[in-house]
């Protein structure tokens, strides 16, 4: 990973490597990120209310799908989400590279495979994760409005109102630290998984390239949540 | 860097991956501004050699070396430097997948020099022109055969015109006819430019009379011959006659007697037969 980061400095040419990453990684995964933030914000608008309701505090329901969507859910999600998406399209390209001698066709040209191939990957997700997950907290916060207000009937203004006053700079800052963590987390090991798919002793050829697409996912999700756990330990 | 055509010297070379020996007490010279056609059976270790030469892979022990220099005996920088002039084809052509044909072969010029993409256009399509893919320049790898994507992948090769280019069975898979114009465009090379290396690997025999001024040839994990063209076809050595004349080793004992199938085999494959 530092490799990675390191070789993002060493080329003149990145930016446009970036620009077509941040196509791959973020602007591809719009509709699958608004898809899911939607039902997201609409079945915690259905829960939300219900649970509120027995308390006589349904009034704080913009306040819960908020600060859950913007603390917790959105960046866990999204990257969640990447991870299936993106992380794992990431690992196969690399894989399919490593077996069919392209990187080494690479290495041979004098181009450095991790500054060609890792670097863009990394530094297109550190761009992009943030944005999908803003992306995220606001289609959720208005699924969870459809749910709430347009649904059930509860007061549109007292639904934004406390979303207004409960969530502060800090919950939405560590949403941010959390989404540029994941971004690392999905797009370093992804890289790696594909990178190393010949070392593989699970499979050789594609198989590996499979294994190695599998263990990214797998891999990806699982450090996401322990990475949440520490960093929401943190944040509190 | 070295100036003039550079030799290829392996020195007491013993390759191969962790335990497993590929080849061992390799010894030979390549020489500078010659073809040298590195000749075997298939799983005989050339493209292992290959690799080595090329410095993908260390050798287990030995040295080899280039225009003079022990490879993995130069510092990183000086190592790069010096791959910088070599043109290397790969088997499959290993082209990049998600370029297009003209990017694949000015990749390394775009991303060495300042020049624009469209400014390398002109030579890339000049290369292009070399192995008849000019109307192709514009076409992904996945769009072409195995032997375009081969043929691209000698342009790509040529792109820097390298003094040292190194060629992985650049006529298998290929027609006779485009074999041939493989072989054409190898020997047009070494006209053109008399100072120029080219080492191919190879088991096409063909390929080896048209081309080889040198020939190495690989047996049993280690050198079997190492000598010019001429004195290869006067050698009365056992086992390079048997694969100049492509007269097999043995008959596999099985397929000679072309036993029965089981009967249970047999039935079952009937059955599905005439399913």
């Amino acid at each position: 990973m530092l490799a990675g980061l390191k070789a993002l400095f060493s080329g003149t040419k990145q930016l446009r490597k970036i620009f077509r990453q941040m196509y791959v990684i973020g602007a591809r995964s719009f509709f699958l990120i608004a898809l899911i933030a939607a039902f997201t914000g609409m079945v915690l608008g259905l829960q939300g209310y219900y649970t509120l309701v027995k308390f006589g505090a349904e009034g704080m329901l913009g306040a819960l799908i908020a600060l859950s969507l913007i603390m917790e859910l959105g960046p866990v999600l999204a990257a969640i989400m990447v991870a299936g998406r993106a992380g794992s399209a990431m690992a196969a390209e690399i894989g399919v590279m490593r077996i069919s001698d392209q990187i080494d066709a690479l290495t041979v040209m004098d181009i450095d495979p991790l500054g060609y191939l890792v670097s863009p990957r990394i530094a297109a997700s550190l761009i992009t994760f943030p944005l999908l997950t803003a992306l995220f907290d606001v289609i959720g916060i208005l699924g969870g409005y459809v749910s709430g207000v347009i649904m059930l009937g509860m007061n549109g203004g007292v639904y934004f109102y406390r979303i207004d006053t409960s969530v502060v700079w800090h919950d939405v800052s560590g949403g941010f630290i959390k989404s540029l963590v994941f971004a690392l987390i999905v797009s370093s090991i992804s890289c790696f998984q594909g990178y190393f798919a010949h070392m593989r002793r699970d499979g050789v050829g594609p198989v590996a390239v499979g294994n190695a697409t599998t263990s990214a996912v797998v891999t990806s999700c699982i450090l996401i949540l322990v990475a949440d756990y520490i960093l929401t330990s943190f944040l509190l | 860097m070295t100036q003039g055509a550079w030799d290829i010297r392996l020195e007491n070379l013993k390759l191969g991956y962790g335990d497993t020996v590929v080849l061992h007490d390799v010894a030979a010279t390549l020489p500078g501004g010659k073809i040298s056609v590195i000749l075997g059976g298939s799983g005989g270790g050339k493209t292992t050699l290959l690799r080595h030469i090329l410095g993908l892979s260390r050798p287990l022990a030995g040295k080899i070396y280039l225009g003079g220099h022990d490879i993995f005996a130069l510092p990183d920088k000086e190592f790069r430097r010096l791959r910088r002039s070599m043109g290397v084809l790969f088997q499959d052509g290993a082209l990049l997948g998600g370029l297009t044909l003209a990017e694949n072969v000015g990749l390394s010029l775009y991303e060495h020099t300042n020049l624009r993409f469209d400014d390398i256009r002109g030579l890339v399509l000049h290369k292009l022109s070399l192995v008849g893919l000019e109307d192709f320049a514009d076409y992904y790898p996945n769009q072409l055969s195995g032997g375009m994507r081969k043929r691209a992948g000698l342009a790509r090769a040529l792109a820097t015109d390298p003094p040292l280019l190194l060629c992985d069975e650049p006529t298998s898979g290929l027609d006779p006819i485009n074999a041939a114009q493989m072989d054409a465009l190898l020997l047009a090379m070494r006209e053109q430019y008399p100072d120029m290396t080219i080492v191919s690997v190879s088991h096409d025999l063909a390929s080896l009379y048209n081309i080889a001024d040198h020939v190495l040839v690989l047996n049993s994990g280690t050198v079997a011959f190492s000598g010019s063209l001429e004195e290869l076809k006067n050698t009365d050595d056992p086992f390079l006659r048997r694969f100049l004349d492509r007269k097999a080793d043995r008959v596999p004992a099985a397929a000679a007697r072309n036993p029965e199938l089981a009967p249970k085999v047999r039935a079952a494959l009937d059955a599905w037969l005439s399913r």
